[in-house]
């Protein structure tokens, strides 16, 4: 896919600025686009990504840019994929990364495939990620222009043969720059919000869904010696690492260092108890060539952390410095230097 | 729409933009205009033109008889049971849905494979305490023609005080639905499925039969459906109407020879693909065809790009294909199901349509059954 060829492109748009731009600049290079909106989540109060109104936004871009445009209905593997997982995992007292799953299964999963077989050279998404070539023209995956929208985590988890097939023209730009372009062109897209939470969670918030699902099961908060310090109506409003909404008077800042959703107990800590030397690791996958044992890396542990240096070990990272606990079922982005070099799941 | 029905409501919008309801000198061509309509489209529908109330379009149609029909009969008579079939027109579902919720009996009659409604499911959900009946006339998905004498004389027996409701949407270009649906209480047809304007329908009251009005104001309509009339396009429909009316056997049997043509080519071509529905009971402008393995999402947007506009399923507001309740209903396994298009033909398709069809669908199954390389 080097320059200059004329491409059948797919362009995922989900009805906001990023797609929108996406879709415009590969139209004005010259190639031959179709745009798909996926409809993933249903329901009367849908008002998450990939609602009505956000498939009506993808639906008028597309027809003010003069493309094609069709919508997926992958409501079904959407709900076996992503949510119940979610929904499971929360159960259990883990933290998932719906959106990561939502890359991996369902965006770079059966639409890829799909793209794949209706003849289309590349799939294209508004992220804010840079894919480069090496000498031997494999892909790369690399951290966005801008680094405060750097989106190169969630889609940590391709590989080459996804990444060979993907487009991110949006990622070479700033968000403003993408927002001036979009005003340029009088998308009625500009300046429209960017969607911050999962989407599929909608008035009611995480813990009404959840308990809509699985029944939140109360039980005790206890510190670090086991004393009954509070109590909770769920684990699932907790996670490792959380320091807000602790109902529980204490002198120092306290932390959700452990939960377990077999007894129903969240546990409390000082900043000190939460500290790790390392992160032990599952479904690693890799960008390009597995990562050598012994290779220092950085570790990213959320969309928008800092990373830290790592040794990586295959199953598990050792970090140079102790960090604090990153709750189970994160995802882990490893890089080296701005380039990402695979990712897997805390254990 | 047909070109006859544009220029028939031009001058509505232009020289003649009266209101037929007013008493000055402007409303009284668009007075004569609606009521000659109204004389036109009760001559094809075999009512008399007092038997008739303009809607804004076939779902209103079919909500203002089955909602108000069985409202009123369970006002007057104490009546609470409705009776549909399971593949009707979502017009028609969520008016009996609406109806459910109102402590109405709803009952879905089950249909066959073939796409038949069954009758003898028919029979056992019938009783004295029925108030309404509604079973297409044609279905919409996958063009079978419905047997609405046998159902008439089956709900006069077992229902003898319900009234009967068809959705005609569908069968105004391939049936004569004066004859299909004659004596039934309520008939609705829709202007667009037949080369008239969108937004505009009609609905059949026969005489004397009592019904709950769904929108009130100026007493338009017989009081029926109040709301300023749509002179242009209830003349744009009657004009469509009358057209379709009059061609209708030369028409069909153009579109029956195309169709056949279409299938024949393509089941020659594609020889795994398999024909849903009757074939004997459907009408000629129906082709519903599967291609097993072959996921009828990408092969729309595949035919689209090629010119040849194919459906399946039906429309959601998102634009989102859901899963076909007509084929549920007929009991159609979710792969055949999701594996199947829906090609329709009309008074305006041509050879070259065909031509065109027959050219793009193979060799757009070919692909998208061809492995990926990855």
């Amino acid at each position: 896919m080097s320059g200059g060829e004329r491409l059948r492109v797919l362009v995922a748009m989900s009805g906001g600025v990023d797609s929108s731009v996406a879709a415009a600049l590969m139209r004005d290079q010259g190639h031959d686009v179709t745009g798909v909106t996926l409809k993933l989540w249903g329901g009367e109060s849908d008002s998450g990504c990939c609602s009505v109104s956000d498939v009506e936004d993808a639906r008028r871009v597309a027809a003010q840019l003069d493309l094609p445009h069709y919508v997926f209905n992958f409501a079904e593997d959407f709900n076996a994929n992503v949510v119940d997982p979610y929904v499971a995992d929360y159960a259990s007292g883990r933290t998932p990364n719906p959106c990561v799953e939502c890359n991996r299964s369902l965006k770079w999963g059966r639409l890829l495939n799909r793209a794949r077989s209706m003849g289309f050279d590349a799939l294209v998404t508004g992220h804010h990620a840079r894919i480069t070539r090496d000498g031997s023209g494999r892909a790369e995956l690399r951290r966005g222009e801008d680094p405060a929208k750097d989106q190169s985590y969630v889609l940590a988890v391709l590989g080459q043969e996804e990444l060979a097939m993907t487009l991110l023209p949006v990622g070479e730009m700033t968000k403003a720059d993408v927002r001036v372009h979009a005003t340029r062109l009088g998308l009625r897209t500009a300046a429209k919000a960017e969607s911050m939470d999962v989407c599929f969670i909608t008035r009611g918030g995480r813990n009404a869904f959840l308990d809509a699902r699985v029944p939140a099961a109360p039980g005790p908060i206890v510190d670090g010696d086991g004393a009954v310090v509070g109590a909770h109506d769920g684990v699932r409003g907790f996670t490792v690492g959380q320091r807000r909404g602790l109902a529980v008077a204490a002198g120092e800042r306290r932390y959700v260092i452990d939960v377990d959703a077999a007894t129903a107990t969240v546990t409390l800590g000082d900043r000190r108890d939460l500290l790790r030397g390392g992160i032990a690791l599952s479904r690693v996958t890799s960008t390009g060539a597995s990562i050598a044992d012994g290779t220092t890396v950085l570790a990213q542990v959320r969309a928008h952390g800092e990373s830290h240096p790592a040794v990586w070990h295959g199953d598990h990272i050792e970090w140079v410095e102790p960090q604090p606990r990153v709750a189970p079922g994160q995802i882990v982005a490893l890089y080296e230097g701005d380039r990402v070099l695979g990712s897997a799941i805390v254990v | 729409m047909r070109p006859e029905s544009i220029e028939a409501m031009l001058p509505f919008l232009s020289e003649h933009p009266g209101n037929p309801s007013g008493s000055h000198g402007a409303a009284r061509a668009a007075k004569t205009a609606l009521e000659e309509a109204r004389e036109t489209v009760a001559g094809v529908l075999g009512c008399s033109p007092n038997e008739l109330v303009f809607t804004g379009g076939g779902t209103e149609a079919d909500n203002l008889a089955i909602k108000g029909g069985a409202r009123a009969a369970r006002r007057r008579a104490g009546l609470d049971g409705v009776v549909t079939t399971a593949f009707e027109h979502k017009g028609v579902l969520a008016a009996a849905h609406r109806l459910e919720a109102e402590g109405f009996r709803v009952a879905e009659t089950s249909v066959t494979a073939q796409g038949m409604v069954d009758l003898d499911d028919l029979a056992r959900r019938l009783d004295g305490s029925t108030a309404l009946v509604s079973v297409m006339a044609v279905n919409n998905e996958i063009g079978t023609i419905q047997p609405l004498p046998e159902v008439g004389a089956l709900v006069r027996r077992l229902a003898p005080q319900a009234l009967l409701h068809t959705d005609a949407v569908q069968a105004v270009p391939w049936v004569d639905v004066s004859l299909l649906a004659a004596g039934w209480d309520f008939v609705a047809i829709s202007g667009h499925k037949f080369g008239g304007p969108k937004g505009v329908g009609a609905l059949v009251i026969r005489g004397g039969v009592p019904v709950d009005p769904e929108i009130e104001g100026g007493g338009q309509e017989r009081g029926i459906r109040a709301g300023t009339v749509n002179v242009a396009g209830v003349v744009a429909l009657a004009t469509a109407l009358r057209i379709t009316h009059d061609r209708r056997e030369m028409e069909t049997a153009r579109i029956a020879r195309l169709r056949d043509r279409l299938r024949d080519e393509l089941l020659r071509a594609i020889p795994d693909a398999f024909v849903n529905g009757a074939p004997d009971r459907q009408t000629a402008g129906h082709l519903h065809l599967g291609f097993p393995g072959v996921e009828s999402e990408a092969l729309l947007v595949m035919l689209d790009d090629r010119g040849v506009y194919a459906a399946a399923g039906s429309s959601c507001s998102s634009g989102a294909t859901e899963i076909s309740h007509v084929l549920a209903a007929m009991g159609m396994e979710k792969d055949a199901a999701t594996a199947s298009i829906r090609l329709s033909l009309g008074y305006a398709s041509t050879d070259s349509d065909v031509a065109a069809a027959v050219a793009a669908i193979p060799r757009a199954v070919a692909q998208l059954r061809t492995p990926v390389r990855t």
